[in-house]
């Protein structure tokens, strides 16, 4: 499974693409593992206006994931 | 029609070439977006955007911005990557009909662009650099248009 992180969280993980192998099953399952090894991460991807897309769609709540899954983390966009 | 470009462009071709040949948009606004130097405070901007996602999102903004203005035509070109001050970042240029439409729509896309498009803009000054998050004005700008 690929995790793209934008903005910020790039930032603050220090990493902006990681395979995740084996692949958790679920989108929270995901954010627990990323917490687990970097708990101030973890706690950004639950922060104010971060959002989450599941294979280029934006997800709200839980989903569903697989190995071939591409995950991305947005914080709030500023484009223009 | 939506580009995404990391290498500087040309507004006024970009504008020719969308005027051109057309005999029933009456109307043709646009908007040109300029990266800000604000008195040396911003020496660069790197802008970065998820290639396929941003694009998508774009066009479902621009099918929204022509069902709600009736527009003939519209063009956003984007850069992103390291834009110097002075770089155009943004073209937005709308057809219609008539001009009311036209304005307004190009108006709505930027305001949908600056708060609701997937970019993540850095700004690069001598205090270091900052991501940009949309402000109190850009997020009552957009609620305009609910």
């Amino acid at each position: 499974m690929r995790v793209l992180l934008f903005g910020r969280l790039g930032d603050l993980a220090g990493w902006r693409e990681r395979a995740f192998d084996p692949a958790p099953a679920t989108l929270s399952a995901l954010k627990a593992l990323i917490a687990t090894g970097d708990a101030a991460l973890g706690a950004a991807l639950d922060g104010p206006g971060v959002r989450a897309a599941v294979d280029r769609a934006i997800v709200r709540g839980e989903a569903a994931l697989s190995p071939a899954s591409e995950v991305a983390f947005l914080p709030p966009m500023s484009g223009g | 029609m939506i580009r995404l470009v990391t290498e500087p462009f040309e507004p006024g071709a970009e504008l020719t070439a969308f005027c051109a040949g057309r005999r029933e948009s009456g109307a043709v606004a646009s908007f040109v977006g300029i990266a800000r130097a604000d008195a040396g405070q911003t020496t660069a901007l790197e802008l970065e955007a998820y290639p396929g996602f941003t694009e998508a999102e774009i066009g479902k903004m621009v099918a929204e911005a022509t069902k709600r203005f009736g527009l003939h035509d519209a063009l956003v070109v984007h850069r992103h990557g390291a834009i110097a001050p002075g770089e155009p970042i943004v073209l937005v240029a709308t057809a219609s009909a008539h001009r009311r439409e036209a304005f307004e729509a190009c108006d709505y896309l930027m305001d949908y662009l600056k708060s609701r498009a997937p970019f993540w803009k850095k700004e690069h000054g001598p205090a270091g650099a900052r991501w940009v998050e949309p402000t109190a004005r850009d997020l009552d700008d957009i609620a305009r248009w609910d």
